[in-house]
């Protein structure tokens, strides 16, 4: 098993004359929290789909858990799961109908007792049998973290998953993503909250224009002024 | 092999489940279908001799734009909340989400025709038993959807989509609607089984051909 949890060599990723990505070097160690920011367009989105076999990549490699993307996803997919700000439920199901149909996706043992399990991590249980679609958006991206961690993934992906949130949400959002939290899971997250992600973050990366500009240890990184690093690299505000 | 078929099994109900509670697609695939024949209905005495000739058209042009708006609606549900990602993310060959996809739309056109299909009969003073006729239906109800579900995934990355996706899918699933409408004659005119032979292998062939094509395709449909 090798040391990391994702490898990035040289990948670059364009739309048509569009370059979104453009030679990013990334390695990423188990259970290391890495928090990535930049502008808008940075290519932020598209290097988390990237990293989660959504997207392919134009050149370059990108190994998760020593595993090629491009030769077996579906191996990596076992291993990975998003929560980004679209929730990937289904309005009209229940929370239970939603949690149900992915897990068994994804073949989960035990499935009854997973659904509990992962719900009530989620501090969703009063709402286990109501339709999706009638659930405020916060508790219905407790519900998307939630489905995201129903396989128990080793690493987590989240794609600003507090994106439309009021901030009594992103607060709950925050102490959820806190419980899911364990020590041997890596989690990858994109944000717009520069102080929120640095507190979260073991190590913190900026992009900008599809290329990595920056990156640094928690312990490393000038956290009083750290907007002002972020502004120097982007030159742009949060 | 056990696996897989409950994977294609939970997205089919998954979709049946969702149809049941919204009714989106059935009951304005079903009024549409209704409303063919009806006006077709008014259009031709069903006494003449005309009528045997168009019958078969009217019946297969209901069942195809009927069809047509069903299939608009298999892969938008998937579109809103980026749930396709969340299809895509999960560790399946994608072919199983083609297959999912299939039978719901199988299911769903299958259900309309079995409905429209006696109302037509009774419109036309036509005999209610026609077994024939119902092999007719399944398969060409088969292909249809085997295409119509690719085409569909097709037509869910294009702005116009739901333009775009009759354009696309009629011209390539014409032989299989052309063999129905001439095998459905035939039924109609009690010719022997012998004479409708050709049109039924065009149908098993178009089939087999399509649901093979889509299900080797459909991961480069659907994948980035």
């Amino acid at each position: 098993m090798t040391a990391w949890a994702i490898e990035v060599e040289a990948l670059s990723k364009s739309f048509g004359r569009n370059r979104a990505l453009s030679n990013i070097d990334l390695k990423i160690g188990r259970g290391e929290h890495v928090i990535v920011f930049g502008p808008n367009g940075a290519g932020k989105t598209t290097l988390v789909k990237v990293l989660s076999t959504l997207s392919k990549p134009s050149s370059g490699t990108v190994r998760v858990d020593g595993e090629d993307i491009r030769s077996d996803p579906v191996k990596v997919r076992r291993r990975i799961s998003l929560v980004s700000h679209d929730t990937f439920l289904y309005d009209n199901l229940t929370v239970y109908e939603n949690l149900r149909f992915y897990g068994k996706m994804h073949d989960v043992p035990d499935l009854e007792e997973n659904v509990r399990e992962v719900i009530a991590r989620v501090r969703l249980e009063p709402r286990l049998h109501d339709r999706v679609g009638i659930l405020s958006h916060g508790m219905q991206q407790r519900v998307s973290i939630a489905r995201a961690i129903i396989h128990n993934p080793s690493i987590l992906f989240l794609d600003e998953p507090e994106a439309g949130l009021d901030p009594q949400a992103v607060v709950m959002l925050r102490d959820v993503l806190e419980s899911v939290n364990t020590p041997e899971r890596t989690i990858v997250m994109t944000t717009h909250n520069l102080r929120q992600g640095v507190e979260m973050g073991d190590r913190v990366v900026i992009l900008d224009r599809g290329k990595i500009v920056y990156q640094a240890s928690r312990d490393d990184i000038d956290t009083v002024n750290f907007y002002e690093i972020y502004q120097s690299y982007t030159g742009t505000g949060e | 092999m056990r696996g897989s078929l409950s994977k294609v099994l939970a997205i089919f109900w998954k979709d049946i489940l969702l149809e049941i509670r919204t009714k989106e697609s059935v009951t304005a695939i079903l009024v549409f279908a209704l409303l063919v024949l009806v006006i077709f209905n008014f259009a031709f005495e069903p006494e003449t001799a005309t009528m045997n000739l168009v019958a078969p058209g009217i019946l297969w042009v209901a069942f195809t734009f009927a069809g047509v708006l069903g299939l608009n609606r298999v892969f938008a549900i998937e579109r809103e909340n980026s749930r396709l990602a969340g299809l895509l993310l999960c560790p399946i060959d994608p072919m199983l989400i083609y297959w999912g996809k299939l039978l719901g739309s199988f299911t769903f056109m299958f259900a309309i025709e079995i409905i429209v299909t006696p109302i037509f009969l009774v419109l036309l003073n036509l005999p209610l038993f026609l077994p024939r006729l119902l092999l007719i239906i399944v398969l060409a109800t088969l292909g249809f959807t085997s295409v119509g579900t690719l085409f569909s995934a097709l037509a869910n990355n294009i702005r116009a989509r739901d333009i775009m996706l009759p354009i696309l899918f009629l011209p390539i699933v014409v032989p299989v609607i052309i063999a129905a409408v001439e095998a459905t004659a035939l039924v109609l005119q009690s010719s022997p089984w012998g004479d409708m032979m050709t049109w039924l292998q065009i149908m098993i062939a178009f089939d087999i051909i399509y649901l093979v094509v889509a299900t080797l395709v459909f991961q480069y449909v659907v994948e980035g």
